[in-house]
């Protein structure tokens, strides 16, 4: 439903603390955990997403009319591959570090719900310029819970921020490890229930995903 | 790599969900209970094994001799959503008993990272095999193996689920944090596998 009534930089602002998609949405998870040992690994994971998320928001919001419904999900999945595989490239000729430490998760970017979520849900109901400023304010807000949960792993896992030493003497090896991952992002998202007051019971991550009518854990079963 | 360390990897040191965080979503979403556990396990094996057995040679075969690679995201999740779509079909049509225990988990295929990774991963590993049939079974075990390794956590964890939900935990961690713990401590016993390799 086009909302006009709400002012264009709330478009904007939302997707940073209110809606945060990872920390309140509980969105994308797969790369929240994987690609967050290392704060400048997170770093990069969130910028190459909000890329993403801007040029596909931008495009399917233009294309919204023209997209027949009847086959919306696939034709939203290949313009989302079209920027992966634009960011692919970036990265291997800029950035071929970043390229080799993200691997795989470069190219799951695609199915990241994050954006199939946002396309489904803002992009093919609103205007480019609406679009555009969510995909903005959603990227950062997801770049920001990535960073945060790469900063404290790293910060406590190896005693480094960004490869700075800050604290040689000890340090918790697991956190960079796998179950590190799960641990540290089950402590950020109790804090924020608890900041947001939210009760979790009901709360699920695929409550906003575009495939929740046909997920049997939406409908609580 | 051998068969047994392709096999060994796959279900336990490098377990999809718990150490390559792949396919969180159903992993967080649908292990409330062990029926629905194995019943998305089996799909996701299912559509695993089939989406790499059409995405390996269409890759080596087809991509790489072309210097096309670049198309392999693409191409990729094009075939697993048609595919996915096929698969439902075709089952509601021929196997109504298998689509009514699968039918459900078959839509949210399209999305779940560990399909796709596998498929990537499935290249990268094994393009530069042999021969094209050697390293096409390989990719088939491996798919297979990493499907196994998939379900085996979704039904290890909805056992550990069952008790976390009975638990009288404080609002704050009930729900989603709750659960990541949980599955933290069912990562750390599958990281004691890692000695193996």
């Amino acid at each position: 439903m086009p909302n006009k009534s709400v002012p264009l930089y709330k478009e904007l602002t939302k997707g940073i603390l209110k809606e945060n998609p990872t920390l309140v949405g509980l969105l994308g998870m797969c790369p929240t955990l994987a690609v967050t040992q290392e704060a400048s690994n997170a770093l990069g994971m969130g910028l190459a997403t909000t890329f993403v998320l801007i040029g596909s928001n931008i495009v399917i919001s233009a294309l919204r009319n023209v997209i027949p419904k009847s086959v919306k999900l696939p034709a939203y999945i290949v313009i989302i591959a079209g920027f992966v595989t634009l960011i692919e490239f970036l990265l291997h000729g800029f950035l071929p570090d970043l390229y080799s430490a993200l691997g795989t998760f470069l190219s799951l970017i695609t199915v990241n719900c994050i954006i199939l979520g946002r396309a489904e849900m803002f992009a093919c109901k609103n205007g480019i310029v609406r679009s555009a400023l969510d995909g903005v304010g959603m990227g950062l807000g997801f770049t920001l819970a990535l960073l945060l949960v790469g900063s404290v792993r790293e910060i406590l896992g190896a005693g480094t921020w960004f490869g700075i030493q800050l604290n040689g003497s000890y340090s918790l090896s697991i956190l960079t490890m796998a179950p590190g991952g799960f641990l540290i992002l089950g402590c950020i998202i109790a804090l924020v229930n608890r900041i947001t007051k939210r009760e979790g019971k009901d709360l699920n991550g695929c409550a906003g995903c575009p495939a929740a009518k046909s997920c049997p854990n939406a409908k609580g079963a | 790599m051998t068969v047994f360390a392709i096999i060994l990897s796959a279900i336990l040191t490098d377990n999809f969900v718990l150490s390559k965080f792949m396919g969180c979503c159903p992993f967080l979403g649908v292990s409330q209970n062990i029926g629905s556990s194995i019943g998305m396990g089996t799909a996701v094996t299912f559509v695993m094994l089939c989406s790499t057995a059409i995405t390996y040679p269409i890759s080596v075969l087809l991509l790489i001799p072309r210097d096309l690679q670049y198309l392999q995201t693409m191409a990729f999740i094009l075939i697993i959503a048609l595919f996915v779509q096929i698969v439902e079909m075709a089952l509601k049509k021929l196997v109504p008993p298998l689509y009514k225990a699968l039918g459900v988990y078959l839509p949210l295929i399209t999305t779940n990272c560990a399909v796709l990774g596998v498929t990537i991963l499935n290249v990268d590993q094994f393009a530069n095999s042999v021969s094209f049939a050697v390293g096409y079974g390989k990719a088939l075990l491996y798919a297979g193996c990493a499907g196994l390794g998939f379900t085996l956590a979704l039904i290890l964890f909805a056992g550990v689920r069952s008790r976390v939900a009975e638990a009288d935990l404080p609002k704050m961690v009930q729900g989603i944090p709750s659960t990541l713990v949980a599955a933290s401590i069912v990562s750390l016993s599958f990281l004691a596998f890692s000695g193996m390799s």
